[in-house]
């Protein structure tokens, strides 16, 4: 049934336009606007974001910083630009093609956003149930094979609220990641935590990307963890790009927004 | 003179605050009148969306049987209940009221069609808003405000398809079989309330419900039904799946689905009789 189910919605999408794997740059984000009623909130964001790499998009509150984020998944459609995702206009896919090609990514919610009616174990067999046409064995030992890896197969059983968040954050990644998506996006993923656990998921978003070799994007505005993680830095202001580089790169930019964060957030990297 | 400059100024500022005012006042007005037809053609797209994909594969077998055994199986005790005192005080009423002009044979009848065309549906309706209804749009309002269904979308997986579709489809199968069972709890309290307590012949109470009642009450009831099912679903998955503002706007959209549900029902039951009826309308 599951079988006939998913040969079905194949045969019943279109394809999808061939994709380029071996450049560089993963997603190409091109002159993106996004308005609400006269709000215009992204005015023609333009950025690059680099295969195997971590890359944050980093911003004071009220850039615009989630807006991009949920442009970038296509959890709104941007009302003009172009987001090319291995080479792949993702903001001109829609139907079948839009939720075949949102399976290249994977999303790590603020708050997890793990299912709280189900354990631990069913939230990340959740896509693979979706999508794949696994026997039950080969479900539970993926799902196992990766809570091990995320050092939360011991959780397996229990429900989302009897986690900490660092453990929910884990298991977030561990769904994320289950249908080996190529790209990792984190929305403000230390916000609210206490410095250990701001430690500990910034050591998980580099575990998650040389465990499984995937691009990483990662919206925050918590400099501590930029200057740990980060290999590529784009600063948004008011919605539009003012800088981008290495950490290091930024910390000497001359826009002076981007001068004034970087001054208040007393970073160094020495 | 040298007063009047302040009061010549003051006086179109005045009539610009006024204006505004009015500006305010006008704007209010309109969203309150429009409101219903905002709500009504959120409700429309929502059914639309919910009657496309249901048709599209996956079909989730196990979530509509989870849903229907939420809203149908879930139900039966308070549904039961309920039916047991209307049937009973039913036949309190019309027993004392048939007494006054020797007509208490007939309160078998009429109980019987009260049930099977009106308070049947109604009632089981109204219980299945509050219990299932309620939580409904809790569940799916936590749902929305911890990004769990913007979790599903990222996953490729259509909100509307895997939330609202099933529940959509409990509601049209569960509510008329509830309502079946009102029917029958309800003539068995009313029973028993009419002939243990008040003395009326059994056989007469049967023969005269049997004599009245036949399988057009009946239908007319589970048409209803059918029509509270999809409604009070559909409401209640409505407020869920758009509500926002934290845990506070969750309580608010549960309220507003609550009150539009009770609403909506008596509406429609007009709606249908006068439909079914062919008669009554404005």
């Amino acid at each position: 049934m599951k079988v006939f189910r998913n040969n079905l919605i194949r045969l019943t999408r279109p394809p999808l336009p061939p994709q380029v794997k071996d450049d560089a740059v993963h997603v190409r984000i091109r002159d993106v606007n996004k308005n609400y009623g006269d709000h215009h909130v992204l005015k023609g964001v333009s950025l690059d974001i680099y295969r195997g790499k971590t890359n944050l998009i980093i911003g004071p509150s009220g850039s615009g910083k989630t807006v991009l984020m949920r442009q970038l998944i296509r959890l709104e459609k941007p009302d003009s630009g172009e987001l090319l995702v291995n080479g792949v206009d993702f903001a001109k896919l829609e139907g079948l093609n839009l939720a075949a090609m949102r399976r290249t990514f994977g999303m790590v919610f603020q708050m997890s956003a793990l299912f709280d009616s189900m354990t631990v174990f069913d939230n990340v067999a959740f896509p693979v149930r979706e999508h794949t046409d696994l026997s039950r064995k080969e479900v539970r030992d993926r799902v196992m094979d990766r809570l091990s890896a995320l050092g939360v197969a011991g959780a397996a059983h229990k429900l989302p609220a009897q986690l900490s968040g660092g453990m929910q954050k884990r298991v977030a990644v561990a769904r994320a990641m289950i249908l080996e998506s190529e790209i990792l996006i984190y929305d403000e993923p230390t916000t609210g935590l206490d410095p250990i656990t701001t430690e500990m998921v910034d050591d998980l978003i580099t575990e998650a990307e040389e465990l499984f070799g995937v691009t990483s994007i990662v919206i925050s505005h918590d400099m501590a963890s930029v200057v740990r993680i980060a290999d590529h830095l784009s600063f948004l202001h008011l919605g539009e790009i003012t800088a981008t580089g290495t950490p290091q790169e930024l910390l000497h930019s001359e826009h002076p927004a981007t001068a004034e964060f970087m001054r208040a957030s007393r970073i160094s990297l020495d | 003179m040298t007063d009047a400059a302040p009061t010549a100024s003051a006086t179109p500022e005045k009539r610009s605050k006024l204006r505004a005012a009015g500006h305010d006042a006008g704007e209010w007005l309109f969203g309150v009148l429009l409101s219903p037809f905002v709500e009504i053609s959120a409700l429309f797209k929502l059914l639309w969306e919910a009657l496309f994909w249901g048709v599209r594969p996956p079909y989730r077998g196990r979530l509509f049987v989870e849903a229907m055994e939420f809203i149908g199986i879930g139900s039966i005790f308070l549904v039961s209940l309920t039916a047991v005192f209307v049937g009973g005080v039913l036949a309190l009423q019309l027993v004392d009221g048939f007494r006054d002009f020797g007509a208490e044979n007939q309160t078998g009848a009429v109980i019987g069609l009260a049930l099977a065309r009106e308070v049947g549906p109604v009632f089981a309706a109204l219980m299945v808003t509050s219990r299932a209804g309620s939580a409904m749009t809790t569940e799916l309002g936590s749902m929305r405000v911890t990004n769990q269904i913007d979790a599903l979308v990222t996953m490729a997986v259509n909100p509307v398809q895997y939330l609202v579709v099933p529940r959509l489809v409990a509601g049209f199968v569960m509510v008329p079989v509830l309502t079946m069972l009102f029917n029958v709890v309800g003539v068995m309290g009313a029973f028993f309330v009419a002939v243990a307590l008040l003395g009326l012949d059994p056989g007469v109470f049967m023969d005269r419900l049997k004599w009245l009642v036949d399988w057009d009450d009946l239908s007319q009831g589970l048409i209803k039904a059918m029509v509270f099912g999809v409604a009070v679903t559909l409401i209640a998955c409505r407020q869920g799946f758009y509500a926002e503002g934290g845990a506070a706007g969750v309580g608010r959209a549960t309220n507003r689905a609550v009150v539009q549900s009770a609403i909506a029902i008596l509406m429609l039951d007009y709606l249908v009789t006068s439909l079914v009826l062919g008669e009554g309308f404005f």
